[in-house]
């Protein structure tokens, strides 16, 4: 049982040191603003959730107790992690920021650029 | 313009009461964990800020109608009133102590006069952080 619990916790700290390894490549290789929060947000969010699970069943299993902080702490950084990226790539957008060159789609412009020519224009 | 926050909004508010219901327990836990009053009222200020940030200052102020200077006299108040009432059992100014006592619903619980300085210090942190926050972020 001991063992099992172990290596679940092993296996889990290092997803989570991976995942967050493979969010800062991203952060260095992707080419614009929006990608890399694309990058930071989501695999960073996993990351960490899944070192805090593991320290939560390490408390669980060895320590005999559960902490209710590191619960709080997964729900905390679950809800708030995406509205923080969310807000970062809206703010990014919203001030101008240029996609990538290579980009195909973009459906916010025809909602955003009428309403930035009606500001201009008062 | 009007600008559409929903997703902020919504997100505060749910987020505030998590961070509002830990500081609370960071406050009572000062005495046994790390906490305690100073980084509690730390934490209730930044929840209020949050509020500030998802809202605008105005809608805050009607929420929350308190006037933040006299929170901090009262915070301060109450940390000196601990150390007086020391006197009244002809021990040093700032003696605390501590009693055992059974309370209906949280059965035997160490009550330390301790927690009422702490508490002191947490009206007087969220008092001093509130007045500088919303005195630097409203615009006259």
């Amino acid at each position: 049982m001991i063992t099992i619990g172990e290596l679940i916790i092993g296996l889990l700290v290092l997803l989570g040191a991976l995942l967050s390894a493979i969010s800062s490549f991203g952060l260095i290789r992707l080419p614009d603003v929006y990608m890399r929060s694309h990058a930071a947000t989501k695999s960073t969010t996993l990351g960490v959730l899944s070192i805090l699970f593991a320290a939560f069943l390490y408390f669980l299993l060895f320590e005999g107790q559960v902490s209710v902080r590191l619960l709080l702490g997964i729900l905390f950084v679950f809800i708030t992690a995406p509205v923080a990226g969310h807000l970062i790539g809206r703010a990014a957008y919203r001030t101008g920021v240029p996609m990538w060159e290579r980009s195909v789609q973009d459906d916010l412009k025809k909602v955003v650029t009428p309403v930035r020519t009606e500001q201009n224009r008062e | 313009m009007k600008t559409n926050d929903v997703i902020l909004q919504a997100a505060t508010k749910v987020v505030v009461f998590i961070i509002l219901t830990v500081s609370v327990f960071l406050f009572f836990a000062g005495h046994n964990h790390p906490g305690g009053g100073f980084i509690g009222g730390l934490m209730t200020a930044a929840a209020l800020v949050l509020l500030a940030l998802a809202f605008d200052l105005k809608t805050v102020r009607e929420v929350l109608p308190f006037n933040f200077h006299k929170i901090t006299a009262i915070g301060l108040l109450i940390a000196v009133l601990t150390g007086i009432g020391s006197f009244v059992f002809d021990a040093p100014f700032l003696s605390h102590t501590f009693a055992y006592k059974v309370l209906p619903l949280l059965g035997k619980t160490e009550l330390a006069t301790a927690v009422l300085f702490d508490l002191g210090v947490y009206l007087a942190v969220v008092g001093v952080t509130m007045t500088i926050i919303l005195s630097i972020g409203e615009d006259k």
